[in-house]
């Protein structure tokens, strides 16, 4: 705490600081040198080409890394999306995500190709990820978007012969410009016209402008000179800020703006080879250990070397105001309040009655939640925040959500700050770039489960968070196929619940098929196992498609049950009795294990069939194999083999009432009436003797359909007499029984003319049965 | 043409155009001439939202039916295959395509890929097709309906999605009940998908007051049981049946409308296409008799016919021109209702010779003394009989399962009889079809030993034992005294309410619930005194024409309050059913 301005380096009246962001998790061989580097602003990715293109987070985790096998690249840039582009000499754009996949190319013109690229920059405005080259031809040429190409060729510029001196992008109402030096010349060029322009208030010693920089916010322009000095103004030309004499005469490296929003202080980062100086009204000094990158940020630049990554900034004042030395600040009074109360002093009170006495309380609050929000070490912040939240007891009617949000913004922070993320955000970035933002950039980086994380805890509505996390992660997934067995972890088990319903089905699918080619069979059955609904689609699939895997997947899951009925299935695909006897075998082991006795028994009985078929189709040429039991019986009986047929019945114990129907049946219709009536004589019928004489007369003998008549019981006598077409018996019968339903039975089967005598017969006994 | 749809508290034209407009969309994202390779399966729904004519304005040329080898020679830029997610049908189009590339035709590919992945993209844009056909396919008013989808676990979240399209365009339901667990599911899986598209709220005054969602599974014995309407044996007597909205066709035996046009003698030189009849609530006289029980259809048409008859008459007293003018401008209404009542006449004839039949009325007679409670615990003679003659399978297997459902399960003695009987008789492979039958509880060994049937039959009225064919007053009319089940908890959710019977939904299997859905504000629906409530029910795994028929029943009560709305992921009857539960192997 007390080394808090320890690297604080005063310029004028602000203070910059330095602030380490991580040590560089890379191992790069000679540091930057010779790299082609870029990196995106707002703690974005690093990308680098030559002859590998290597891309890393900020932390200097490798994301991806391949061999250039394409034309030279000149010039690499990120997009918003977080895209690298790589410009190559020919105007050939190519565009890669995060993680090195190709996903497109558009070119520059026809005139690049011809003249080659010399210079090119990838510059942002509210239209997007634009790029501007300088041709051989000393030509420029322009895209705006590169999402939605359109190619601008600029005028010619009077007198330019190859790349000039200097140039930057100018995105000035509503209109990109190049802004260019040629020796002392500066012109502006846009659609139609190339404009000298002259700086208010250059220093007349320069002959030559041979660097330049645009504010983050196209605001403001710094120019640095062949003589040294560097100029600061508005980036319309139009007023000058200060100007500096750095008595360096080399052109410079780098110079980027290094201004926080609402800073009084211009001021601009300029580095050479050893030296990086910082130039508002006073100059500061840093030597640089090694090669370096600077990049512009909305309220700092970072530096990128070999092997730190810093963060170099204007102190904001809330964070002067409680720490600068002496400090008499309401911040700083309760700061130091606090850590008396925490060591039980009664200074603490002190401390609290003179920020009381001065009404100033409300403002020291207000000062340690934002100068929190600007520490990067959580112990700092933690400290502050509890100062603060330590002075808010003593107000009343002090609104919670400034401190709230603090904590929650700090959270969010800390947690895409760490290293095996890398998003070294300020405070000051995230809130211009938003919340939604931030989880499409955790999104690029397929940090879904930490996305989640964090929309939930932000309370992020639905649609915008959790769901369009969870639609990206399974888009991503179908595109691609990426190893997402370590997202899926948490998604598809813990979430389930919350599991995007667009995502469900359909993906889950998708990640079916692909999960079966990559993992191997018992890892694949074990994940699976765990996720009820893609198992039941895995199920469906194979029940399709492959057999023999679902199979595995009964026995993964030990499911005698369903592997007994895939042998039985398996059975009847197969021509070779040997074969499917054995199948059937194992059917019959399977229902044992699965404790179904019925099953197992009646596979038992399938096979003693098959074996019994076989046998009888060798002994007599019978064609029985294949038929049920039910129909072998038949077909035995049919062809008299009556004693098979009886040890069937027996061996198979077939009940008796259908043995009875089958050889009725069998025996009409091989017209064998002799046999059947010495069959309805053996013993008394199970089936009764109704059936005898419906199965007669179904074969069209009522002759022989008589004989049985008799035998019927008197319930069913009615209906016997009907089937041979004896009306005068069924009446009688009918009459006998006083039965008012059977009587109508007959009566509807009368004709009017033919039977008048019975009709009459009929309606009286029907009359006198309904009195009953 | 679709003007029947438009009649009634819901307009069912506006999701009609919703789905044409996402069609015309689609078709118009192909740029130049374009053939569709239809899966045959599809035709149907589609057709419940556009005709040829709509197709051909976006350019379609050709169209054919999906099958193996190469695809027909068209002179078209863009191939569409409209087909369900059928692993078995994207093997086809992979093969349609390899084929057809192979023999040098090059064809601008519409979102088909590479060849070599050709199935994966074809089945991402299948998916997407069957969003849309879900949606369209989901619902289904009181006078036309049909549909199509598999039901397994995907059609649940299409049902869903179904549900949040409709709520687009007729505004959020209130509230939403559900019985049984696949009804959860979809509940829950909608108000997820409301609470993802939280800021999307539709600013609609809602058409539907409820949603009820039931779950097939709590009701298997209404669609076991033999269908008594006429709509339910017409089409059960048809050899194909197909009915969409506006087409629907009939196809009967030809000979017996070679008869009614007094023509027996010539039976050779009967047309051998069967007869096309359509058939929807646009035809006058089908839409009055559709829901009549099969008994009362006689005296219904005869008295149409006296109608008509007299109708003609008219003209003996017409005498002034101007009367004989306004005879002659009825006449078309007329001679079509004199055909149409000369189609149904002959059709009742069809059917009567089937429902007079002893073995119909014994078969009857056999499932009502199950519905009523009559020895269901012991073998039955009827069925006994029934296996030993080798009747289809199919009808042996509605009776077991009947007395299994009515039984709340066999006991484990019995159920074995039956099986092993069933096995013996059919054949060894109905193992299978009988697995399939006990893992969705049709079949089962009774467990407890109390059997909770009785309760449930007795509480909710299952059994009244003066239905009144002629005449209903209760929808118990359609099974001549049997009332579906799945219809009288809807009844009883209007009126006084499930609180009524808790007990009972205790016993039936899955969860109850009630969820409400808050609408926006200002959106609340003022009721008029006297005004319907409409009521969206939902039946997940199929409703049966007998069910359909005693909805409408309620719908038409003059105190029943409510209006009734039916919905559905399949039309099935007892026949249909079973045939999907039957596992054949096949044979080498």
């Amino acid at each position: 705490m007390a080394f808090i301005t320890a690297n604080w380096n005063p310029l004028g009246e602000a203070f910059y600081r330095k602030i380490e962001l991580y040590e560089m998790g890379w191992s790069l061989r000679d540091g930057l040198k010779d790299c082609l580097v870029a990196a995106a602003p707002y703690g974005g990715p690093i990308g680098d080409a030559r002859p590998q293109l290597e891309i890393y987070s900020s932390s200097g985790t490798n994301m991806a890394s391949f061999p250039w096998k394409s034309g030279p690249v000149r010039q690499l840039g990120w997009t918003v999306c977080d895209d690298l582009l790589c410009i190559q000499e020919d105007g050939t754009v190519l565009i890669y995500d995060l993680f090195g996949a190709f996903k497109r190319h558009f070119s520059m013109g026809n005139e690049v190709v011809q003249n080659q690229m010399l210079e090119a920059k990838v510059f942002h405005s509210p239209y997007g990820t634009g790029v501007a080259i300088v041709t051989g031809a000393s030509r420029f040429t322009l895209a705006t978007n590169i999402d939605d190409l359109k190619l601008r060729r600029l005028p010619e510029v009077p007198g330019l012969q190859g790349a000039p001196s200097c140039w930057a992008v100018l995105t000035q109402d509503r209109q990109t410009k190049v802004l260019l030096a040629n020796g002392a010349d500066l012109y502006i060029l846009d659609n139609t016209s190339c404009t000298p322009v002259t700086p208010p208030g250059l220093s007349p010693q320069a002959c030559s402008i041979v660097n330049m920089a645009v504010s983050f916010s196209y605001k403001y322009l710094a120019l640095f000179t062949d003589s040294g000095h560097l100029w600061m103004g508005s980036a319309n030309l139009k007023d000058k800020l200060s100007e500096v004499d750095t008595k360096v005469r080399t052109p410079p490296k780098q110079m980027v703006w290094c201004r926080r929003p609402k800073s009084q202080q211009p001021s601009v980062v300029i580095m050479w080879d050893r030296l990086l100086l910082v130039a508002g009204e006073r100059q500061h000094k840093y030597t640089l250990d090694e090669e370096s990158v600077c990049v512009a940020e909305l309220d700092g630049v970072r530096i990128v070397g070999g092997s730190r990554h810093e963060l170099l900034q204007e102190v904001p004042s809330a964070c002067q105001d409680i720490f600068k030395i002496a400090s008499m600040a309401p911040g700083a009074l309760l700061l130091e309040a606090h850590k008396e109360y925490d060591k039980s002093s009664q200074k603490a009170d002190e401390y609290l009655r003179e920020i009381k006495e001065q009404s100033v309380l409300g403002e020291a609050v207000r000062q340690c939640v934002e100068a929190a929000g600007y520490e990067h070490e959580p112990e700092t912040q933690k400290t502050l925040l509890r100062a603060a939240s330590f002075g808010k007891c003593f107000l009343s009617n002090y609104p919670p959500e400034p401190f709230v949000s603090m904590c929650r913004d700090l959270k969010v922070l800390n947690a895409v700050r760490d290293y095996t993320v890398g998003i070294p955000l300020t405070h000051t970035q995230y809130k211009q770039m938003t919340v939604q933002v931030l989880i499409d950039r955790l999104v690029y980086r397929k940090l879904y489960p930490l996305a989640i994380e964090i929309c939930r805890y932000l309370k992020t509505p639905e649609y915008q968070g959790v769901s369009r996390v969870l639609k990206h992660w399974a888009c991503a997934f179908c595109q691609t196929g990426v190893n997402f067995l370590d997202d899926m972890g948490p998604i598809m088990s813990g979430e389930n619940q919350t599991l995007h319903s667009t995502v469900r089905t359909s993906y889950q699918r998708s990640m079916v098929t692909y999960l079966k080619n990559e993992m191997n069979r018992g890892d694949f059955f074990m994940t699976l196992r765990n996720q009820p609904v893609a198992l039941s689609l895995y199920r469906q699939f194979c029940k399709h498609q492959e057999q023999d895997t679902l199979k595995d997947l009964f026995n993964q899951d030990d499911d005698h049950q369903e592997l007994g009925n895939f042998y039985v299935k398996a059975s009847y695909k197969e021509k070779k009795l040997e074969a499917r006897l054995s199948l059937l075998q194992s059917a019959v082991d399977e229902y044992n294990k699965a404790k179904n006795e019925f099953a197992a028994k009646a596979t038992e009985e399938e096979m003693k069939l098959l074996r019994f078929q076989r046998r009888l189709d060798e002994e007599k040429g019978e064609a029985l194999l294949g038929l049920s039991l039910q129909e072998t019986l038949h077909a035995l009986l049919t062809s008299n083999f009556h004693k098979q047929a009886e040890q069937l019945y027996r061996d198979f114990r077939v009940p008796d009432k259908r043995y009875w129907w089958l050889k009725l049946t069998a025996l009409a219709e091989k017209d064998d009436w002799e046999e059947m009536e010495k069959f309805a004589k053996s013993k008394k019928s199970p089936i009764g003797y109704l059936p005898f004489v419906e199965v007669c007369v179904k074969q069209h003998n009522k002759y022989e359909a008589k004989k049985y008549v008799s035998k019927v019981t008197p319930e069913q006598k009615v209906k016997a007499h009907l089937a041979i077409g004896d009306l005068e018996g069924a009446a009688e019968a009918a009459i006998d029984r006083r039965s008012e339903g059977e009587i109508s039975t007959v009566l509807s089967r009368c004709s009017p003319t033919t039977d008048r005598a019975l009709l009459e017969r009929l309606n009286r006994a029907r009359s006198t049965a309904s009195k009953k | 043409m679709s003007a029947h749809l438009s009649y009634g508290r819901v307009n069912l034209n506006i999701l009609r155009e919703a789905a044409r407009k996402e069609l015309r969309e689609f078709l118009d994202k192909c740029a130049g001439s374009k053939a569709i390779v239809w899966d045959e399966y599809l035709t149907g729904p589609f057709g419940l939202i556009a005709q040829y004519s709509l197709l051909k304005e976006h350019e379609v040329e050709k169209m054919f039916t999906l099958k193996g080898g190469r695809l027909p020679a068209a002179d078209v830029k863009n191939i569409i295959f409209f087909v369900r997610p059928r692993l078995e049908l994207m093997d086809i189009i992979a093969e349609n395509v390899i084929r057809s590339a192979s023999q040098g035709e090059v064809r601008e590919e519409h979102k088909l890929g590479s060849l070599r992945n050709v199935t994966i993209s074809i089945r991402s844009l299948v998916v997407n097709r069957v969003d849309f056909l879900a949606f369209m396919c989901i619902v289904m008013n009181l006078s036309d309906q049909e549909c199509y989808l598999e039901s397994d676990q995907t059609s649940l979240y299409h049902t869903a999605k179904g549900l949040m399209t409709l709520q687009a365009l007729y505004g959020t339901i209130p509230q939403i009940f559900g019985k049984g667990e696949c009804a959860r599911h979809v509940a829950n899986m909608m108000l997820r998908m409301k609470r993802e598209f939280a800021g999307s709220q539709t600013q609609i005054l809602p058409v539907f007051d409820s949603l009820l969602l039931l779950d097939r599974n709590i009701d298997l014995l209404t669609p076991l049981a033999t269908q008594l309407t006429y709509e339910d044996n017409l089409r059960g007597l048809c050899r194909f049946v197909y009915g969409v909205l506006d087409l629907c066709y009939v196809k009967l035996p030809p000979e017996k409308f070679a008869a009614q046009k007094k023509q027996v003698e010539v039976g050779k030189d009967l047309p051998t296409e069967p007869k096309k009849m359509q058939l929807n609530s646009a035809e006058e006289l089908y839409a009055e008799i559709r829901d009549k029980n099969f008994n009362a259809i006689g005296a219904a048409l005869s008295k149409k016919a006296k109608i008509i008859s007299a109708a003609f008459e008219e003209r003996h007293n017409a005498k002034t021109v101007g009367e004989i003018k306004q005879f002659v401008s009825q006449l078309p209404h007329m001679q079509a209702a004199r055909s149409s009542l000369a189609n149904h006449t002959s059709i009742a004839e069809l059917i009567k010779d089937i429902t007079t039949s002893e073995a119909f009325f014994d078969n009857l007679t056999v499932e009502q003394e199950f519905m009523t409670g009559v020895d269901t615990d012991k073998v039955n003679t009827y069925i006994e009989d029934c296996i030993a003659q080798k009747d289809p399978l199919i009808k042996i297997l509605r009776l077991v399962c009947m007395q299994s459902v009515c039984n709340n399960g066999l006991k484990q003695k019995i159920l074995d009889y039956y099986k092993r009987e069933i096995l013996q008789t059919y054949g060894y492979e109905h193992m299978l079809t009988l697995n399939n039958l006990e893992k969705t509880g049709l079949l089962k060994p009774q467990t407890s030993t109390r059997n909770n049937y009785p309760t449930i039959r007795k509480t909710l009225k299952l059994w009244m034992e003066d239905a009144n064919e002629q005449n209903p007053n209760d929808i118990s009319y359609v099974y001549s005294g049997y009332a579906p089940l799945s219809i009288r908890l809807t009844q009883v959710l209007a009126r006084p309410g499930w609180r009524s019977i808790e007990e009972v939904l205790k016993m039936l299997p899955g969860p109850h619930f009630e969820e409400r859905q808050q609408l926006p504000a200002g959106l609340h629906k003022k009721r008029q005194q006297g005004e319907n409530r409409t009521t969206l029910v939902f039946f997940l795994g199929g409703v049966t024409y007998a069910e359909i028929a005693a909805l409408r029943f309620l719908s038409q009560m003059e105190d029943g309050g409510t209006e009734y709305i039916i919905a559905t992921t399949k039309l099935i009857n007892g026949t249909s059913w079973i045939k999907s539960l039957m596992d054949r192997p096949e044979a080498p």
